[in-house]
């Protein structure tokens, strides 16, 4: 087994095994750190396939932002363990065998067309620098570039809206 | 580092992305707390940007690169709009338990 491989596997351990923990710790503080450290080993999973600057925007997004913004979701709720209720026996027993035949289906569709993916070959063309992704995502991918950004300004301004306090009816 | 999927193989991180979103499907299904069903969606999420970024490394080929990027501005959009009706229907209701909405329930 080469060094990639074994550091492939430890980090697919990773992500799995705390993307489990996400969703079995009681308390959602402990979700909310578990998730963090399954998207650093996705961020590892990126470094892995060389696209270092998507590395650095996954931490930055997902593990700055949108992890802060759960966890002071979390805190401003105050919610504990002691206020969670949990599913029916039946429903999760349910869910447990929904998520076994959803993993045997896929992955036995995935393995079956395993001929069909060919030969990797490596051109030697540089295809993920910031250079090349920077001249592609301003050139040929300008329009839902800017339409990104008005997505993020309304989602703004709908989130501002929505988390105002209501002023009571006199 | 260019002949990364030689040693690993594209197969290995397809297995890994199907497995990590049976667990995001396998979350929303089995928890009532609505925080941890957004959690299991962003977890889904990002198992698609994986095999995305997989595949454009297999193909050579920056469009798979550049259309996670637009997936994460998207997925950065959701949350903040999805967390703040969380924190106004927690305001109404007093908790965030998804049984308890059934105000549409005839």
């Amino acid at each position: 087994m080469s060094t990639v491989l074994i550091l492939f596997c430890v980090l697919s351990a990773i992500t799995l095994s705390t993307a489990f923990l996400t969703i079995f710790s009681k308390n959602p503080i402990h979700s909310a750190i578990y998730l963090v450290i399954c998207f650093f080993s996705i961020a590892g999973h990126y470094l892995l396939l060389n696209a270092q600057f998507l590395a650095i925007v996954h931490i930055i997004v997902y593990s700055g932002a949108i992890m802060i913004l759960f966890l002071f979701t979390i805190m401003l709720m105050n919610l504990n363990e002691q206020r969670e209720v949990y599913r029916p026996r039946i429903t999760r027993l349910g869910a447990i065998v929904s998520f076994c035949l959803i993993c045997l289906v896929l992955i036995t569709i995935f393995i079956n067309s395993k001929p069909i993916v060919g030969e990797y070959t490596s051109t030697g063309e540089d295809y993920q620098s910031i250079k090349v992704l920077g001249k592609i995502l301003l050139n040929e991918y300008m329009v839902p570039f800017e339409f990104a950004s008005i997505l993020l300004l309304v989602a703004m301004i709908g989130t501002v809206l929505l988390s105002k306090k209501e002023k009571l009816e006199k | 580092m260019n002949n990364i999927l030689n040693q690993i193989g594209i197969e290995n991180y397809i297995f890994l992305s199907v497995i990590l979103f049976c667990i995001g499907v396998f979350g929303v299904l089995y928890r009532r707390n609505a925080i941890i069903v957004f959690m299991s969606i962003e977890i889904m999420l990002n198992a698609v940007n994986l095999l995305f970024v997989a595949f454009s490394t297999y193909h050579q080929d920056a469009q798979g690169q550049v259309f996670v990027f637009f997936s994460m501005a998207v997925a950065a959009a959701e949350v903040a709009v999805g967390l703040a009706i969380l924190v106004s229907i927690f305001r109404n209701l007093g908790s965030i338990t998804i049984d308890n909405l059934k105000n549409l329930k005839g």
